[in-house]
Formats: structure tokens, sequence, C-alpha cells
């Protein structure tokens, strides 16, 4: 405060140099002030710390039933917690990534406008490699223990890349294809059928251009189908023997492309605009990772009562949804709160409830309390669109994080511009 | 106080992009130290060059810099040339604002279901003319070439153009240019090209320039309707920032450089051209054409004109339609149920982005017209006008937002300022500003300053001018100016997610988010109340002078 009025009283040259100090004395203040870091371990001081804290939890905000399931779960902290959450609606979660950036380097080390946010193992790996995150936090939380995760190691890995208690699982997803049974009576039974498929069906299919988050799902998908040996996928990409492994992708992809919708020569953005074409009979095999996407569409009349969701038959692409915490957040203890309540049986069930969110649990059922089971049971999807049942068997893990990016690339250097 | 004016709106105005520029500045150049760049050289640079497609993104973010406000200006001239003194004009002038407050997201999104393969269009034909039950795989939307991009980009200038153009017209005496030249023997239409036509366009010069910069550089039309292998060169650099792998921020600074360089090359050629078409202008008009192709002039500028507010007047009836649509199948040509859903599940979540949006709107603006009128007024005190003004007004609009705000983000950081409806009204303002003074300094500087010199001979002391001749000759503009500045405040989404931290959630950000995962439905209905604030807003311009000048037709800023 002085400075300030120092700073306005002073000639040029002195608040030129004033201006300077304290500019450094922000950036010092940032590298040596650190956080009151709340711990895990002594919760009850965790939630004591939390009552009446803030919380800006940073999502991506462009669908209605999360957005509307977030919303309640800010009502139930605020009841039990005394937190008041706001949901930060993203565009696209690299926006709230660009923040803690801009953050770092700007010195602001304790003060950061991210409390908690939610974002895929891509964010996540930048966001870690570049220690923008706070940890490790996510295994000492109570509701931890449902998660079950010697017996679910999934959980323990994002995009292979070990996750170490800095983010902690929320909900399960995989990739999953729609169609439409009035136009088409028979989906592909995998990527790799696909090919033969659109032979039959030109101009039935398309996919997001990558990079969308989708569109890049897609590929990783079709390369795990097409590759011999997927060792090499779960491993960072050799810059020698990437156009090796990737060869029958570029084929099958250069073959197929003249047999989707506009013939390849445009592609949609995302999964929604996806969606709208399916709506509009553009297209009649249209995919999602979330499985229950198009179920949760009919039931709002959004896509016709004749959609019917498949899943590939050799298996696919899965993975855990998680929230994490950026090193500099205000509130970290009204984050851990918020992130233990996402693993209770309350905030559990009412997400895989059709009803609302329509999702897949990551808690184990088979540590729950009969009751509890019976509970799951009774809210299971059972619309004839509903996906069929996941089995363990079935599940595909994400490739190394290295792989999406040097996919995307690759794609958008040889499709990107004709 | 006001001699304080000019500077303070200069340094508002510079400042904060010049400092958010010099942010990317360095990374383009490879200088980032927090993700350890430390180096200088030329290596992002090369790096940007050899991107796949890069040229041809560039091409089409400068085709569209120059094709948009090309075609839009004629359509325009044509349109006043063809209609001055008619009833035509006055019908068209109701139109012109609300189309004006539509966002231009909302605006591509109407057009998008309007020419889509699927539909209204086709809709409408199918099956009965056409034969088809699904809709063709026709490539219309993302075409190559950018043609629906450029044709949405210039469906929503028209309106900005000619509402600028009337803003203007009166102070030309059109009707006694157009007079004098009947009574030369000219036809209407050429009387009005020749005679008010040259006079106007000066006025017009600054809001073309705007024109220029908005289209080669827009990001939401672009994503909607623009190409997309590869995309116009403002997308890729929206996706570069936004890139998962930190590193693509170099590339992503530099080519936010180039696209600077675009868009000041474009300005460059249509400055150029001006002293080109000038001088074959005149040679046409010395000619002496009287009545030469009067009629095909009639004809194409009331048919063109009804065509683009046609377009665009559907387009936004289809917004409407899809915001109480029911299921809608192809090749139905009306949703088969109504429906409330999409309005009942915005409303909870209303509150509180209305209430931001309409603070910051007015707020914004209300003090970017106490700047401007303080600064033309010291202007017109002077006598003269500093030459920097028109740089300082320029720089936010030509500079790419995407740039310089990031940087502006990371020194609002630096200060420790908290990210709040302060700064968002603080970065909105730097786009408020500038669009006010472009559309407030024309007007306010032809005003007859016989009217000024007057009062003084009778004593009037120059405070005492302002508030009893000036104020009460400018209401219709000045009117007008507020409603663009909080047009131009709710249009913002880029300044309001990064300066307020995503936290200051406005109708825009509610609806730009929703749209990367939104039905048709919501997205119309957010489009919808996004609309209609500045729509509102234009409906009071054009109220308040006509009530306040109810018995004074040439006050009303009517159509001449």
């Amino acid at each position: 405060m002085k400075q300030a009025v120092k700073f306005l009283c002073a000639g040029w040259h002195h608040r030129l140099r004033l201006l300077a100090s304290i500019l450094l004395l922000a950036i010092n203040a940032g590298n040596t002030l650190e956080a009151q870091t709340p711990d895990p371990a002594d919760w009850a001081s965790v939630v004591a710390e939390a009552r009446d804290q803030p919380l800006f939890f940073y999502a991506w905000g462009g669908d209605q039933l999360t957005n509307d399931y977030l919303a309640w779960v800010g009502q139930r902290i605020a009841a039990e917690y005394g937190i008041r959450m706001t949901h930060v609606r993203l565009s696209d979660t690299a926006d709230a990534v660009s923040r803690i950036l801009a953050e770092k380097q700007a010195g602001n080390s304790d003060n950061g406008a991210v409390d908690m946010l939610w974002l895929n193992g891509e964010n996540f790996a930048s966001l870690k490699t570049n220690d923008l995150l706070f940890g490790p936090w996510a295994e000492q939380l109570p509701n931890f223990a449902r998660v079950n995760a010697d017996a679910n190691p999934d959980v323990r890995f994002d995009f292979t890349l070990p996750v170490e208690g800095y983010e902690s699982p929320w909900l399960r997803a995989h990739l999953v294809f729609y169609y439409d049974s009035a136009y088409i009576s028979e989906p592909p039974a995998n990527v790799a059928a696909l090919l033969n498929w659109a032979q039959e069906h030109p101009g039935e299919f398309t996919y997001p251009r990558p990079p969308d988050f989708l569109g890049a799902t897609f590929l990783k998908q079709a390369l795990l189908e097409l590759v011999a040996d997927s060792v090499p996928l779960y491993l960072p990409v050799q810059e020698a023997s990437f156009a090796t492994i990737t060869a029958p992708l570029w084929h099958y992809l250069d073959a197929l492309h003249p047999l989707l919708l506009r013939q390849g020569r445009s592609f949609p953005a995302n999964g929604p605009e996806l969606r709208r074409l399916m709506a509009d009979g553009e297209i009649a095999l249209a995919m999602s990772f979330n499985p229950t996407e198009a179920v949760n569409s009919v039931l709002r009349n959004e896509l016709p009562d004749s959609v019917r969701t498949h899943l590939p038959d050799g298996g696919t692409l899965a993975n855990v949804s998680f929230v994490a915490i950026p090193y500099n957040a205000s509130h970290k203890a009204a984050a851990m709160v918020t992130a233990n309540f996402l693993m209770s049986v309350e905030a559990q069930l009412r997400a895989q409830d059709p009803q609302y969110l329509g999702g897949t649990p990551v808690i184990d059922l088979s540590v729950l309390s009969a009751a509890e089971q019976a509970q799951f049971a009774d809210s299971r999807q059972s619309h004839p669109s509903a996906p069929p049942l996941m089995s363990e068997g079935q599940q595909l893990q994400e490739p190394h994080p290295s792989w999406m990016e040097a996919l995307e690339r690759a794609w958008i250097a040889r499709y990107g511009s004709r | 106080m006001l001699r304080a004016a000019p500077w303070l709106m200069i340094a508002l105005l510079t400042l904060p992009v010049l400092a958010g520029l010099s942010a990317i500045l360095l990374p383009a150049f490879g200088y980032l130290p927090a993700l350890q760049h430390n180096g200088f050289g030329l290596m992002v640079w090369r790096e940007l060059l050899e991107t796949p497609g890069i040229g041809r993104s560039a091409g089409l973010s400068l085709s569209a810099a120059l094709l948009t406000p090309l075609l839009s200006l004629m359509l325009v001239m044509l349109f006043l040339a063809s209609t001055s003194g008619t009833r035509w004009a006055s019908a068209m002038r109701r139109l012109v604002a609300p189309l004006l407050a539509v966002p231009h997201a909302a605006a591509a999104f109407g057009l998008a279901f309007l020419i889509a393969p699927s539909g209204f269009l086709l809709r409408l034909i199918s099956p009965e003319l056409s034969g088809w039950q699904r809709p063709p795989d026709l490539l219309i939307l993302n075409d190559p070439l950018g043609l629906t991009m450029m044709l949405g980009l210039v469906l929503k200038e028209i309106p900005f153009l000619l509402l600028m153009a009337l803003a203007a017209l009166p102070q030309l005496n059109a009707d006694q240019r157009v007079n004098m030249a009947r009574s030369l023997g000219y036809r209407p239409i050429l009387a009005w090209l020749w005679t008010v036509a040259p006079a106007l366009y000066p006025l017009l010069r600054l809001p073309l320039f705007a024109v220029i910069a908005f289209a080669s550089a827009t990001v939401d039309v672009a994503l909607i309707l623009g190409p997309t292998l590869p995309p116009t060169l403002s997308v890729r650099i929206i996706g570069w920032f936004s890139d998962p792998d930190l590193n693509q921020r170099l590339l992503a600074s530099a080519a936010a450089l180039l696209q600077l360089m675009i868009t000041l090359s474009a300005i460059g050629v249509w400055i150029a051209a001006e002293k080109i078409v000038a001088r074959l202008y005149r040679a046409l008009l010395l000619s002496g054409h009287r009545r030469h192709g009067h009629a095909l002039l009639n004809v194409l500028g009331k048919s063109l004109m009804v065509i683009t507010l046609g377009t665009l007047l559907i387009s936004l009836l289809l917004l409407v339609i899809h915001a109480f649509a029911g299921p809608w199948r192809f090749p139905d040509n009306l949703p088969a149920a109504w429906t409330l859903q999409h309005w009942q599940s915005v409303g909870p979540l209303l509150l509180a982005p209305l209430g931001n949006t309409l603070l910051l709107g007015l707020v914004s603006t209300a003090v970017a017209v106490l700047l401007v009128v303080a600064v033309l007024e010291h202007e017109s005190r002077q006598g003269r006008k500093p030459a920097q003004i028109l740089w300082a007004i320029y720089i936010p609009l030509l500079v790419p937002q995407v740039a310089f705000l990031y940087g502006l983000t990371l020194l609002l950081e630096q200060l420790r300022w908290q990210p709040g409806l302060l700064m968002v009204g603080f970065a909105h303002s730097l786009f408020v500003v500038p669009y006010v003074y472009l559309s407030l300094a024309e007007p306010y500087r032809r005003l007859d300053p016989r009217w000024q010199q007057l009062a003084a001979t009778l004593g009037a002391s120059p405070n005492r001018t302002w508030w009893h001749i000036k104020l009460p000759l400018l209401l219709a503009p000045l009117a007008t100016a507020f409603a663009v500045g909080v047009a131009v405040s709710i249009g913002q989404y880029l300044a309001t997610l990064l300066t307020g931290a995503g936290r200051v959630s406005t109708l825009t950000t509610e609806a730009v988010a929703l749209a990367s995962g939104g039905t048709r439905g919501t997205i119309a209905v957010w489009a919808l109340l996004q609309a209609a604030v500045p729509m509102l807003g234009f409906a009071m311009a054009i109220m308040l002078p006509r009530l306040w000048w109810r018995k004074r037709r040439d006050m009303t800023g009517q159509l001449t």
C-alpha cells in the first residue's frame, strides 16, 4: 500500500524503477511463499479447512447432462460441507491449462484461479511433465478405497502415464459405435471391418477430424486393431519406427476416406457435430466416447429411437475420467473434499442413473454392501438403445500419450490440407 | 479534463495491446523461459512455414479479408442508391438494427441450417420435388474455397455498413445533391451514385477497415462455416494456443504475428485499390452517363438486398424454430412436435450470465462513450485532430485478439490483479471504445460548425453550446454509438474468457461453451438470448431520437 502511494507521488524515473521493483517483488513472492497445503491423511482437518471455502471447478461445459450433474454436486457439497462450488464451463480444457501456464509464467504459485479441473490424459501428461499439478493426494482420500485400485489397476494409469496420486478418478468411459437401425441392419463388427462395410454403405459414416479427442480416439482404436503387435504402442513413440508401425493405418484410411460422408473432403469438428449429422439423417453410423450418449439422446428426442449402440467385437478403448488440482490452487481442501464426494456411493449412483447422467461408475461394485449393489443394479440402463454391458476382457488400454500427439500430427500432415 | 482525454484514450487502447503483443513477440522467436526455451532464433518461423497447408490458410484469410468488404460495400451502395427517398428505404431500415444485433456465431448457425444438405431449403423441396428421402451428400458447408464462410461474413457485415451509412447520411444533404444532379438530367440512381456515394465513401472507410480486420481474423464464423482442410489461419492459431502440448505456443505466437501481417497487408491492398478505383470512378462520372443502366441498377440494388437481408432473417427465424423444436427429421418441413424443454434446461442457469452481460455491456459502453465524446469535443475545440488517435483506435481491432489477449492475461497476472468483472470490463472497453469511436467520429466531425459559431456569437460558453446545441443535434448518432458499444461488449468471447479466468460467465461464453457440445435446441436458445439484449439496445437507439424529436422530422436520423 505504501509502495502504491509512493508510486503515485514519485517522479518519472522513480516510477519506472518502483514499477520494476514491484514486478520483481511479485515474482519473488511467488517463488518463496509456499501455499499452506492441506494433508489428506488428516481428513478431519481437511474437511474443517474446506468449510466456507469457494471452489472454482474448471470442467468442459459442452454437455447439458454433465452440467446438470455438476450443478447437483455443487448443491450437495454446499449442504454437506459448506463449500460454494462454481462450475466454470469450458469449451476446451486447454483453456484452463493456458490459465495455469500463464500463472506459472507470472510466478503466481499460491493464488491460482483454477482450484480443480476435469482433464483428459493428454492434458494430464502435459500438466504433470511441466510440474503444474499438486500432489500426491488422491489415494489418501477416504473414498479412494471404493475404487479398489489393486483389483482395477487401470485407475492408476492415465494414457499409460502413472497417476501417482496426482489426480482422482470419478467416472469411466469407453468408445462405442451407434447406428440407425432404420437405415442399416448390421453395423460393422469392428473398425477393421468398417472398410468393407463402407463399400456397401458409402457416405454413411464419418469421424471428427483430429486433433479432436474423439477423432484421435478413432485413429488409436483403428491402429490397435490393425497392428500385429500392440506392445510398442504402450511405450513412447520412436521416430524411427513410427512410419513402419502406422503404415497399415494410413493404408486403411486412404481406402476408407473416399467412402465417407463428403468423400472425406470435409470432416465434422467434434462428437456433438457428429451426433447432429446423425440426427439429420446425413449418416447412419457414428461413435462416442460416452457409452450412453446415444440412449441419452434418444430419451431427449434428439436422436430417433431406432438408434442402437454397439461395441467393437475385438475390444474397445476404455479409460477413466479424472479430476486434478493445480499446484497453485487457492482452495485445495475444498477440491479434495469434492473429489472425495465424487467417489461416494451417492454421487456414483446418481452418475449411473439414466435419469441424470447415465454414466459408468468408477467405484468397484464388488466392495460395496449387498444393499448398495442392489441399488446400482436397479438403476442400470435398460433401454433398447442402451449399450451392451462391457466385460473386463473387452477393454483396450489407452496407448502412451505421445502416440495421440504423433497420430494427430501425422493425420493433419497427410489429410489436413489438400 | 478534456485535454487529458486523447492521451487517456491512446494509453488505454495501445498499452495493453502492445504489452500483450510483446509477450508473444519473444516466444515467436523461440524465447519462453517457463517452458525451458531460452534461445533466440528463427527456428519457430521455419517450423511455421513448413507447416502443411500454411500458405493455403494464409491465402484464405487474405481473400476473405478483401472479398467480404468489397461485396458488402457494393451491395450497400447499390441498395442505398436504388432506394434513396423511397418507401423501401424505411422498410429495410427497420430490419437493419435487429439484424446487426445478431451475434456472428448465431447467424452462422442459422445460415448453416438453412443451406446445409439436410437444411431447411432442401427440406422444403424434399421429397416432393427432389425425390430425396435422405439428405444428398453435397459439400456445401466448410467448402475448401471458403465461399460459404464469406457468404456468412457478408450477410453479417451488410447490416453493420448499412447502419454506419445511415448514421452518416443525414450530414451529407443527400436530397439536395440528388436534386441538383437530377436537374442536370441524371436519373435518380445515377444521381445518387455520382453525387452522394463519393461523399459517403470517406465516412465508411473506417468501418470498412474494421470489416477487413474482422474478416481476416474471424474465429467463430470460420469454425462453423469455414474450410477445414486446412482451416483459416485464425482457427489454426486458436488450435495451437490451446494445444495440450504447451510447446505449440511458440508456433502459435509466430502464427499470430503472421496473422497481424496478413491483416495489415489486406488493408494495404485495399488502400492501393482505392486509388485506382477512385480514378476509374472519376472517369466514369465525368463521362456524363445520365440514364444508361438505370433499370438494371434498380433491380439489382433492391433484389440483392432483399435476398441478403432475407437470408439473414430466415436464418434468424430458423433459430427461433429450433429453440422450440422437438424431433425434426429430414425431410420434414417443420418439427414433428413443439417443446419448451430447451428453455427449461437453460432457465436455472440464466440469471448470473444475464446479469454479468448487462453490467459489462452498460458500464463499459458508458465509460467508452464518455471518453470518446471527451476526445471528439477536445478535438473540435482545438480545431485539429491528433493523428495518433487514428492509430490508437485501430490497434485493438487489427491485432488478432487471441495473440495479445494471452499476453495481456499474463501481464495482469504479473501485476497480481485478481481476475473478475473489473478486469473483464477493462478488456471489453478495449474493443468497445474503438467501435464507439468509429460510429461517432464522423457524425461528430461533420456537424455543421456554424451552429457552434452562431452559439458563440450569442455569447454561449463552449460547455453551454455542447449541452444545448451539440448534444441535441447528436442524439441519434450518440444513441446508435451506445447500442453499437453494448453489442460489441456482448459479442466478446475470448476477452471475457481469458481476463475473467473463465469465472465471469456471460451469455456469449455460455453460448460458445454449449456450441462445442450442445444440441441445436439449446444453442438456439442461447443464441436468441444473446441477440435479444443488443437488439433491445438498437431498438432503443432508434426509438429515442424519434420520441425526443417527434415533431421535427429532419432530426430523427431518417434515411434520405
